[in-house]
Parts: C-alpha cells; structure tokens; sequence
C-alpha cells in the first residue's frame, strides 16, 4: 500500500464512521411506506413581511424629520409638533412596534466598526445618520417630534417642576456614562443593553416582561412633573444629538423677530432649562483671573481623561463579567474547585455541545482581554466629557437676547406662546 | 476695547468652526468606513436546529406572548410513530389522546390515524406556546422531526433578540433575510 493513500483512506473511516453516527442520531424509526395514498403535509414557514417596509420607514423618517424642521424653525407652531409628536408615535411606536430606532442604533453601529463578522442592515445606518444630520442642520428636531419615545413623554408631561440647577448638571452626566457602556458592551458582542432597558417598547407592543412595565410607568409618572426624564437623564442617543445640535448651523429661535429682553420667558416658559438669558447687564469679571480658571481647567481635562481610562481598565474584568462566555466560565471553574455540579442552562447545554473547558477558558481570556482594550477609551471618552463641560462652565459668553441652549433644546415650542412678540404677531 | 471685543468674536466663531469640522469628520467618514460592511438585504433570527438544546428558554425569553419561536415538524423525518416520543408523557399508561397523556401543555398537537400502524402528528401553531416539551421528547426518543423555529410572519424582528440573550447554547442568530428558515432534512 502507498503511503500516501492512508489520508484517504482515513477519511473514508472518518466519512463513513460520521455518517452512521449521523443516521443513529435522527432516524431511530425509518421512514414509513404507506400503502395508502397518504401525502406529506407542507411545513408551515411564513416569510418576514416584505424587506420594501424597511425603506418605507426611512423615507417616512426623513419626511417626518423635515416635517418637523419646517414646523419648529419656519411655521413655529406648538399645535403642529404635537400633531407631529402623535404621528411619530403611531407610526414608528405602535405601527412599527418601536424596532429599529435611532437610539439602539447607535449599538449596531458600535457593533459593526469593531467587529468583523457582523454587517450592519443599511436602514440601521441610515437610523443612526439621518437625525445626526438633521441636528447638525437645525438642531435637535429629531427628538421634537419624530422620536417615539421622546413623544410619550413630551405628550405626558402637564406639570412641569423645575430641577435645582445641581441635580440637573449631576443627572445629566449619566447619559455619557450609559453611552459609553451601551457602545462598549455592544462592540464587545455582550449585549444590546440600550434595547434590553428601553422603557417604552413593551407599551408599543402591549407587551412586556413587568420589569419594563413597572421602570416604564415610574418614568412617565415622574415625566408628568420632570419632563421627559429619559431624554434628559438617560437617553445615550440624546448625547450625540445634544454635541452635534451645538454646532446647527440654523435652530429654533424663541422670538420670531427681535428680542425685546422682556424677560417673559426667564421664569417657566422652558421645562428643560434651556434657555440661556441675556446677560448684558451683568458686570464683566476680571480677565485675568477668568482666564488662569479656565487655563486651570483646560489643564485637568487630560487629567479627568488619564483618570477615567485607568479605573475603567481596572473594571474592565467585573465589565467582561456581562459576557456569556465569562459568566459561563465562572460556573464551570466554581464547578472544578468545588465540585458542585453548574445545573444552570448554559452550563448543561455547554456540556451536552462537546466543547472541552480549555476552548471556553480560551474564549473567557480572549474577552477580557479585549474588555482591557477597550474599556480604557469608554474611559477616556467619560474624562474629557466630564472635563469639557466643567471647562464650559468657566467661561461667559456674552449674548444681547434669550437664546435656547442648543444642546439641551429639544425644539418642542413650549416657549413660543410666552413671546410678547410672538403673539404679536399672531393677533396680527 | 472696541477691537478687543472683535477679536472675542472672531475666536468664538472659529472654535465654532473648527468644533464643527471636527464633529462632522467622522459622521462623514462613518459611511466609507461601513461601506463594506453595509448590506441592504438585512437579517432575521433564526434558530439552528442542530444546536437547540430543547431548554425551553424560547417561551418566555420572547418579548411576544405567546413567543414567536414555535414547533415545526418537518415531516419527511417523522417515523409516523404510534408509541410518539413528543406526543406522549413519559410513562403514560395508555396511547391516546386523552389530555392526561399528552405531553403538550396546550394541545397544540392533532394525532391522526393515516393507515395501520402509522399516525401522524400535526402542530396547531396557535395553540403552541414554544415550550419546546415536544421537541425534547422527540429529540430524546424519537427522529428529532419536532423542532423549535422562530415564526418570521410574528417575529418582531428586535435589534437584539430576547431569545438569542437568554439562549445557553447560543443557537439563535442573525440569518441572511434570504434564507429564513433553518429546515430540517433527511440526511442523505
């Protein structure tokens, strides 16, 4: 016999060796043979609804994005973006069943620039760009009226209480912090955690586990007197959208014409606490000293930064821990060392698929691993965040008239009627 | 000071400017950077038969009630058995269709007399709630002809599926729109 014909010939073992594995596997009873005229039944595999309702839902995104633009800047009617509010929530909340939307997105993204074996649906990118671009157009006109989830609120809250200025900037911080997490856990393959706590889709689908339920109706009771408490102290969407609206090149304005500085709408015109007031009558700091502060805290930014990636990479194993593999590999060394048997599912289902336990220490190492990589840019990210807007605080613009602050306004038109102008106009 | 306070505005605007410059990169670099890894055609969830483990995690992981992920028979592999693995409780006394039998919890299945000794087994998808009981019973005493699949025509189609989280071993996954369904086949 050649030498070189027992590969072959090993495979023929292997083959034939699989193949009655194989058939002792699934065919214990063999395939009857009827005498009557007996015929097999069709399986009963219905197809997703036509892929043409995706693009549907982007042209009805930017047509309802554009609605809304023209509503808030150029039409300014309150009325109108409620219309809107009610609409988006019908569509994109109830008809769509809330999946996908611009806010998770931002994982799919995530999730597709850092690995390579996803590729993202194009009506997902398109979700996660178009109301980027608007922002950066005319400001945050995406949560005006086309979020679904943003509409629940902003339909819901009658009361509107002011937030001491403190709690505010503190609250405020947790939507980066959410952010960070939501893009690293997604780009680690762990989970989706911005859909598994989204507050409002089991109301779409009148469907939910009671957790979901309960956060769900704790928000939109709070929302009656803190408007829109998701949107302001939790929506990691919101963060992008709040960075880019800064740099609009045209957003909504309070007064249609000139500013009269009645101050009409310092006191409670704006629930979100968005409005900047005029501050020509103020008395000019001394700039020398403002300028060694703000020099100060330009110089702790890479400070908060360098902080922020080493505690994060500290805690990048108790991260990796929300990975299934590592959870897994926890049970399964627990097991080793005291010999109590792992009966949870993924423990009897990892023993019945046949990989050994050094592939799954492998795979545990390989994740924390990556965790250590990339948790210290979620970090850093968190440090210059915290340092940009402590820096912010240092310095004064100096403005003639009241002006929205373009991050955190949402463009809803609750301070249009509170324009002496305005309504002005309006009588007119 | 008149001066002064131009050159104030000047450097605001261009901190403006270049901030915007900045933000714009990479939203404009976003979609090269994708462009590869962007498909039109979108995915579903589906479960790999060959991989389910029968846990029956799929009934209540679901974010739908009843869930979407349902029994399938591909009847090709069915043995047609009177004495039926999925349709029968461990140590039932008799083979009927007594409710006391059965192990379906919802009788989600019709036993049907086809000819001597065969009867054949059919799933009422409306009443199968995914507990995947059947499936098991197949899986461990039968052909495996009982399966657990996800319901595209109900299937939400989540950005992260509930199932595939909760999933031990991992047998839920994104699919090709084009092939939606993970089916069953006689081994050749």
């Amino acid at each position: 016999m050649k030498k070189n014909n027992i590969p072959y010939i090993l495979l023929f073992i292997m083959l034939v060796w699989h193949t009655v594995l194989y058939a002792q596997d699934i065919e214990r009873f063999p395939r009857p043979e009827f005498e009557t005229d007996y015929v097999y039944p069709e399986e009963q595999l219905p197809l997703q609804r036509p892929q043409v309702w995706e693009y549907i839902d982007v042209a009805v995104l930017i047509a309802a994005l554009s609605l809304t633009t023209w509503l808030a800047l150029k039409r300014r009617s309150r009325q109108g973006l409620i219309w809107m509010s009610v609409f988006s929530l019908a569509y994109f909340g109830f008809f769509r069943e809330g999946c996908i939307c611009a806010v998770g997105s931002v994982q799919n993204v995530s999730l597709a620039l850092f690995n390579s074996s996803y590729t993202i649906p194009l009506t997902a990118l398109l979700f996660f760009l178009i109301p980027l671009v608007f922002a950066l157009l005319y400001g945050r006109v995406f949560c005006a009226g086309v979020c679904p989830l943003g509409a629940v609120q902003e339909l819901t809250g009658f009361k509107p209480v002011k937030l001491p200025k403190a709690v505010e900037a503190v609250m405020a911080a947790i939507p980066f912090i959410y952010l960070g997490l939501a893009v690293l856990l997604a780009a680690m393959e762990s989970q989706f955690i911005i859909c598994k706590y989204d507050p409002f889709v089991g109301f779409f689908r009148l469907d939910a586990p009671h957790t979901m339920i309960i956060f769900g109706v704790l928000l939109i009771i709070a929302g009656i007197f803190i408007n829109r408490p998701y949107c302001r102290y939790l929506c990691p969407y919101g963060v992008l959208l709040n960075i880019f609206s800064r740099f609009a090149g045209k957003h909504l304005t309070i007064t249609p014409a000139e500013c009269t500085n009645c101050r009409l709408c310092e006191e409670d015109a704006c629930p979100y606490d968005a409005i900047l007031p005029s501050n020509t009558d103020q008395p000019k700091e001394d700039t020398v000293k403002a300028r060694r502060r703000f020099y100060t805290y330009l110089l702790l930014i890479p400070l908060f930064a360098a902080a922020g990636g080493i505690i994060l990479y500290n805690t990048a194993p108790v991260l990796a821990g929300l990975h299934r593999d590592v959870k897994l590999a926890k049970e399964i060394r627990a097991e080793n060392n005291t010999g109590v048997e792992a009966v949870s599912l993924a423990a009897t289902a990892f023993k019945e698929s046949g990989e050994t336990e050094e592939e799954l220490f492998v795979s545990e190492l390989t994740v924390i691993r990556r965790f250590r990589k990339a948790s210290p840019w979620v970090g850093i990210f968190l440090g210059i965040s915290l340092g940009a807007g402590l820096l912010g605080m240092t310095t004064r613009k100096r403005r003639s008239e009241y002006k929205p602050h373009q991050g955190k306004c949402y463009s809803c038109g609750r301070c249009f009627k509170y324009c002496p102008v305005e309504v002005k106009k309006q009588v007119k | 000071m008149k001066e002064n306070k131009n050159k104030y505005e000047s450097r605001r605007d261009f901190v403006k400017k270049a901030g915007k410059m900045i933000i714009v990169a990479p939203v404009a670099a976003l979609p090269v950077i994708l462009f590869k890894k962007t498909s039109a055609q979108g995915y579903v969830w589906q479960i790999d038969p060959y991989k389910c483990t029968t846990c029956g995690n799929c009934k209540s992981a679901c974010v739908l009630t009843p869930s979407a992920s349902k029994c399938v028979h591909a009847y090709a592999l069915c043995g047609y058995c009177d004495l039926c693995g999925g349709y029968l409780k461990e140590g039932a006394k008799t083979i009927s269709t007594g409710a006391e039998v059965q192990m379906c919890p919802t009788g989600a299945i019709a036993r049907n007399f086809v000819e001597e000794p065969f009867f054949e087994y059919k799933i009422d998808e409306d009443l199968c709630d995914g507990c995947a009981k059947c499936v098991k019973g197949c899986k461990d005493f039968g052909n495996g002809s009982l399966y657990m699949q996800i319901k595209q025509d109900l299937c939400v189609n989540c950005n992260e599926c509930s199932i595939a989280r909760n999933c031990p071993s991992k047998a839920v996954s994104r699919v090709p729109a084009d092939f939606q369904y993970v089916v069953k086949t006689r081994p050749v």
